[in-house]
């Protein structure tokens, strides 16, 4: 097969996608964030007109009550750069049985995918999440401290897992722990014995409700283990989910930036006029564009099925450092008023940060 | 649909290109540096003849179309980056591939394009008293009878020795700014243009940048590109000066190609040096629980990425007939200071290996500083990009 031309367009069906979340995001996610952020919790209205999207439901089989599409990472890392626009923290927390769903359609048995899908995809949403990240300061993924020892038909899980998305609304998790064989993923009930979910608050994305799991002796059946469980898919796919995420929160603070560097004068003349504020606005487009690009690329290539670990791998460092320095930068160019919560610039700065410190959690 | 990996005609013109930058410019990239100032290389003149001989498709912007293309600007890319990962120096110095010649074909008339088209012409724009500034230029053009007459000294032209044409900008009339800028075709045998000096610099050193000077320098009438007419209102002039600058919409991401090249040179080069040492840089650790090295060189590696597909969109939207002056300079601005930042951080990363000249690293990033320089500097495209995001003009935002 001729191998496709370097193309950009949206299809049909993406561009009437990006619209309606366009607009969904302008008449409510933006405009909602602040008072979810500053409760500390999520917008169940919110949360409901996400899920009404039904990313969840395409790559489900049509026999377990989805859609029946083929998975498709690009439409999933558009919709999150859509979304991410509006708000990081909601767009996180209700599509995490979205990246759920994901992880048992791509390392999921037949049975397991029987057992858990339908659960995930009813019309209400449920949430459902994956625990991956542990409380060090020098975590890594290939040397997981939440471990999994084989006991009587099944495992016993003991450890901490944290920046768990909507922990506490949870019907079950999707933990990542170190088995004999290496990092392996099991499906975890809510309601197992000896695990605790308690919120944590951070510093941003705190409308995500973000927690921390304690397992205590929890006990898993066999049956309950991925088998085809892939920790680099797993981290690339979640890393192009955040920089999408991130890539549309940029774009936000970009267009709210222009504005109003036009409008507020000093010196007698708007801000905009002077090369060093005219600068620094250049350069968020500049590179809001460059980790757009790499984080398509990443995902195009993922769902072409192409390898894609090393573009994810450095789409989300590429991410994390640019769009931490749009996030401080949207701050800066609005002076104190930046720093006040009556703009959303420090809401989406500290949102922002969670870029550096986030692994495995929203699998596109 | 989108996709971002490239099609075989793509990988095609680099994989040509690669071949031509490793066997005919790599062995000869040192011998040059070193010679500095010369004629053109012997050793690049098959490849001149190569070239015209495969035809240099026109690159400019495409009529819109429904059906995807990538076409001659993505092409360009493909070869100038494969090229400068051989020597940007060396290819600069091909004969046949100047500035002027985007010129040429960007706005000049049949005949000119058919008289022209095919020779080696450089650009002269910059003088003593501006650079970046090209409205602010006063070297004089006034017609006397059937005959242009050019007066000034033109510095940093490329290519300025050993071209066969200079296209050189000059002003009707200095108290109308902008609009009364236009550009003449000057053949390089011309009696009242001489050569000043070709300047002796950091790096492309094999690249011929020349001082030119013009005495009542005497060209037929039909030498100017472009109409002659100044126009009188702002909305004209404005029309006018931009038909000029248009040309750089299609170069700019050229350049930025050459920075891509430079870039992925002293990258496999680092990583060269890297595994014989040990380095693995195999992305096996996040971000933070790799080592410093391994670190720098994902983040080289990260930038180098943006800037490639930043400017392959550059040239795919000209390619579509999709307006791009705005991506044509970010793709200039993020490539330029990606490929100075990333060829010295390359040298400092290797230690005496980098320094020295026992590899390529030094002389890369002695190349890789101009790159964010000339086809207009880094602020230059900042200004660019921030009048087209906040809507300002150039009085605005000055």
């Amino acid at each position: 097969m001729e191998a496709a031309l370097f193309d950009l367009t949206l299809n049909e069906e993406q561009r009437i996608t990006r619209e309606n979340m366009q607009r969904l995001v302008r008449d409510s996610l933006g405009p909602q964030a602040r008072a979810a952020d500053d409760a500390g919790s999520m917008n169940q209205d919110l949360i409901a007109a996400i899920h009404d999207f039904g990313l969840a439901f395409m790559p489900v089989p049509e026999a377990l009550g989805g859609v029946g599409l083929s998975r498709s990472p690009l439409s999933n890392a558009l919709a999150c750069e859509d979304l991410g626009a509006g708000d990081m923290s909601h767009s996180l927390a209700a599509l995490q049985p979205m990246a759920v769903v994901n992880a048992l359609i791509d390392f999921g048995s037949e049975e397991q995918q029987e057992q858990w899908l339908p659960g995930l995809i009813s019309e209400q949403w449920q949430g459902a999440a994956i625990a991956l990240v542990e409380p060090r300061a020098t975590f890594e993924p290939s040397q997981l401290q939440t471990l999994a020892a084989p006991d009587e038909g099944g495992f016993r899980l003991n450890g901490i897992k944290s920046l768990v998305p909507a922990g506490k609304h949870c019907q079950c998790f999707l933990v990542i722990a170190d088995s004999p064989e290496g990092a392996a993923a099991f499906m975890v009930p809510a309601e197992a014995e000896g695990l605790t979910v308690s919120q944590e608050p951070t510093m941003g994305l705190r409308s995500a409700e973000l927690c921390t799991l304690t397992l205590d002796k929890v006990f898993v059946p066999a049956s309950h283990r991925l088998p085809g469980f892939d920790l680099d898919r797993l981290l690339a796919l979640s890393w192009i989910g955040q920089c999408a995420l991130a890539v549309g929160c940029c774009q936000a603070v970009l267009d709210y930036a222009i504005p109003y560097v036009k409008e507020r004068k000093a010196f007698g003349e708007p801000i905009a006029w002077r090369q060093s504020v005219a600068f620094m606005v250049s350069d968020m487009a500049i590179e809001i564009e460059g980790m757009r690009l790499m984080m398509l690329r990443a995902a195009s290539r993922a769902e072409q099925g192409l390898p894609f670990y090393r573009e994810a791998y450095l789409a989300q460092l590429q991410c994390m450092e640019k769009a931490m320095a749009i996030g401080t930068n949207g701050i800066q160019l609005f002076g104190g008023a930046g720093f006040v919560r009556d703009y959303p610039l420090e809401m989406w700065y500290r949102n922002l940060r969670s870029m550096a410190v986030l692994h495995g959690s929203l699998m596109v | 649909m989108i996709n971002l990996e490239l099609p075989q005609k793509l990988t095609q013109v680099q994989h040509m290109a690669q071949q031509l930058a490793a066997g005919v410019f790599r062995p000869i990239t040192r011998k040059y540096d070193a010679i500095e100032h010369c004629e053109t290389p012997d050793e690049l003149k098959p490849v001149a003849q190569m070239m015209a001989s495969m035809g240099r498709g026109p690159k400019g912007k495409a009529e819109p179309s429904d059906e995807i293309r990538n076409g001659a600007n993505m092409m360009g890319i493909m070869g100038v980056e494969a090229m400068s990962w051989g020597d940007v120096g060396l290819m600069l110095s091909i004969p046949g591939t100047g500035l002027g010649n985007a010129a040429v074909m960007a706005v000049g008339t049949a005949e000119q394009k058919e008289k022209y088209g095919k020779l080696y012409c450089a650009m002269a724009i910059t003088e003593p008293g501006a650079g970046s500034d090209s409205a602010a230029i006063s070297t004089t053009a006034r017609l006397e009878g059937d005959e242009w007459v050019l007066n000034g000294e033109k510095i940093y032209c490329t290519g300025g020795q050993r071209c066969d044409a200079v296209v050189v900008w000059a002003t009707l009339d200095k108290s109308l700014g902008k609009a009364a800028i236009k550009s003449f075709i000057v053949p390089r045998d011309n009696a009242g243009m001489s050569l000043v000096r070709v300047e002796d610099k950091m790096g492309l050193r094999v690249s011929d940048t020349a001082a030119l000077s013009l005495n009542d320098c005497r060209i037929p009438k039909d030498h100017i590109l472009g109409s002659p007419d100044i126009a009188d209102s702002e909305e004209a002039r404005k029309k006018a000066f931009g038909g000029v600058m248009q040309t750089f919409d299609n170069t700019r991401p050229q350049v930025a190609a050459m920075a891509l090249g430079v870039a992925r040179a002293a990258l496999e080069i680092t990583r060269e040096i890297y595994e014989k040492e040990g380095v693995k840089a195999d992305f096996s650790k996040l971000h933070y629980n790799s080592t410093a090295r391994e670190l720098e060189l994902y983040r080289l590696e990260a930038d180098l990425e943006a800037a490639r597909l930043m400017t392959l969109k550059a040239a795919w939207m000209a390619d579509n007939g999709q307006p791009n002056s705005k991506d044509a300079s970010m793709c200039k601005a993020k490539a330029g200071r990606m490929g100075n930042e990333v060829t010295l951080k390359c040298v400092a990363l290797c230690g005496e290996l980098g320094y020295s000249e026992r590899t390529l690293l030094e002389k890369l990033a002695r190349d890789s500083k101009i790159i964010d320089i000339f086809e207009g500097t880094q602020q230059i495209q900042q200004l660019i990009i921030a009048r087209h995001l906040l809507g300002l003009s150039s009085k605005e935002l000055k």
